[in-house]
């Protein structure tokens, strides 16, 4: 009970809610880096993952080295990183490029893998009657196969979107700014308020995120679709 | 990093002892949390599958424990239960729940109706069906969920090396290296706990092939 007692305080004390150290200059940078790595990725992975879809090109290849990425533990992708990052940048090179490298790299698989997935398992049919249609290739995937892969998509977007934010988190350990401060100073100071308000703000951050790419989704998803489903 | 060069190798040499517990540390600690979680994970589908209202309840909150990065989970409970296997295991064992419990209950699904009532019809008792019916056709589901968990795990043992030098298996030597400046023992760490995943991804993948040949038979046949 005396946690919970020392964590709303620190959480509660004005002290905490300003200053560049503050909650919301910690929490624009955590949602603004992540927001960042996100865009990035996408940038790269959605484009391919439609154009392997739609084609079917070296989808084998992609899917399997995609997979095999996601395996990839981020805790080890932050720590290799570091002896090349620190060669960059002495400084940066050793708190900020890390984590924030491996926040896009790791965002990618997620979202390519999806993206691929969701087009790939269009009814060919579908497909064919657009061609004879006369519908042309881009229209075909604008028109047809990105509004039925959309609930794929999303998904790959939201759990990329999720690991971004746990990343960030994490990379607190690597020199990372972000939440993940708190946690690092509460841990180090022995104080406990700080350790479990950040743990706070992290899970309330997360959960967020979740919750509002679940809605989002919802909204975006064509209503010829949601109505069959029981989702 | 410091002039120094990126790869020594006589530290490799000299620690080959240390390395070789560190990867032991980390399959134990990852086995504790796949065995574990996988039998909480049974039972949760068990119970799933006999009473469906409470299926998305279980989905919910795995989803939810999922979600909460593993940082924050991790020195939390350092600093409610100290730096002990404990704390690894509980974070460790919930992340597991997500990828087990939607694919053991898929796996019992996809077991079509008319295969139980041949089953039931030819006599067999409940446990008898569920023992050499029902589980030997979840079973690549199963083994698929067993692959994800474990190499998801073993990706996530690395960061419990943030509760104490005693903990993190292969990840202690990326914290260590990082705290040193260290290059080789960074890389030592990192690029083995990246090989244990793909091992043990492997590894998975051809268990499926001998627990399922009729799987692969098909593929071919059809």
């Amino acid at each position: 009970m005396d946690l919970i007692r020392v964590t709303a305080a620190w959480l509660s004390d004005p002290m905490h809610w300003q200053g560049t150290n503050g909650i919301p200059s910690r929490l624009l940078e955590h949602v603004a880096l992540s927001g960042v790595s996100l865009v990035l990725a996408a940038l790269v992975a959605l484009p391919l993952g439609l154009w392997i879809g739609h084609t079917g090109r070296f989808s084998s290849l992609v899917v399997s080295s995609a997979n095999a990425w996601r395996a990839l533990p981020s805790f080890a992708v932050i720590g290799l990183l570091v002896p090349f990052t620190t060669v960059l940048d002495a400084n940066l090179g050793f708190t900020l490029y890390p984590t924030l490298i491996a926040m896009v790299v790791l965002a990618g698989p997620p979202i390519l893998v999806n993206a691929y997935q969701g087009i790939a398992d269009v009814d060919d049919d579908l497909v064919e009657a657009a061609r004879a249609m006369g519908m042309k290739e881009r229209q075909i995937l604008r028109r047809v196969e990105i509004p039925i892969a959309l609930p794929v998509l999303a998904t790959g977007i939201r759990s990329a979107a999720v690991q971004v934010i746990a990343t960030a988190t994490l990379g607190a350990t690597f020199g990372f700014g972000g939440l993940g401060r708190f946690i690092i100073l509460g841990d180090a100071n022995r104080d406990n308020g700080e350790l479990f308000g950040g743990v706070v703000l992290v899970a309330v951050l997360a959960l967020t995120t979740l919750g509002l790419f679940l809605v989002l989704e919802r909204r975006l998803v064509s209503a010829g679709l949601s109505r069959g489903s029981a989702g | 990093m410091n002039g120094e060069p990126l790869v020594r190798w006589d530290w490799l040499l000299a620690h080959l002892g240390p390395i070789a517990d560190r990867v032991g540390q980390h399959l134990y600690l990852a086995a504790i949390a796949v065995g574990v979680g996988f039998a909480i994970s049974f039972a949760l589908a068990a119970l799933s599958i006999r009473r469906r209202r409470i299926y998305p309840f279980v989905v919910v909150l795995a989803t939810a424990a999922y979600t909460i990065p593993s940082f924050a989970m991790f020195v939390a409970l350092v600093a409610i239960t100290g730096p002990s296997v404990i704390s690894a295991e509980i974070p460790l064992v919930l992340y597991t729940l997500i990828l087990f419990v939607p694919n053991i209950v898929a796996g019992f699904d996809s077991v079509p109706w008319d295969v139980l009532d041949a089953a039931d019809g030819m006599g067999y008792t409940r446990g008898q069906r569920l023992w050499r019916v029902e589980l030997p056709l979840a079973v690549p589901l199963v083994v698929v969920s067993l692959r994800l968990a474990s190499v998801s795990t073993i990706g996530l043992v690395t960061v419990t090396a943030i509760l104490g030098d005693s903990l993190g298996g292969l990840g202690y030597y990326i914290l260590d290296g990082y705290h040193r400046h260290f290059t080789t023992e960074i890389l030592a760490g990192g690029l083995l706990s990246i090989g244990l995943a793909v091992v043990a991804d492997r590894g998975f993948v051809l268990l499926q092939r001998l627990l399922t040949p009729w799987a692969a038979r098909r593929t071919v046949g059809g």
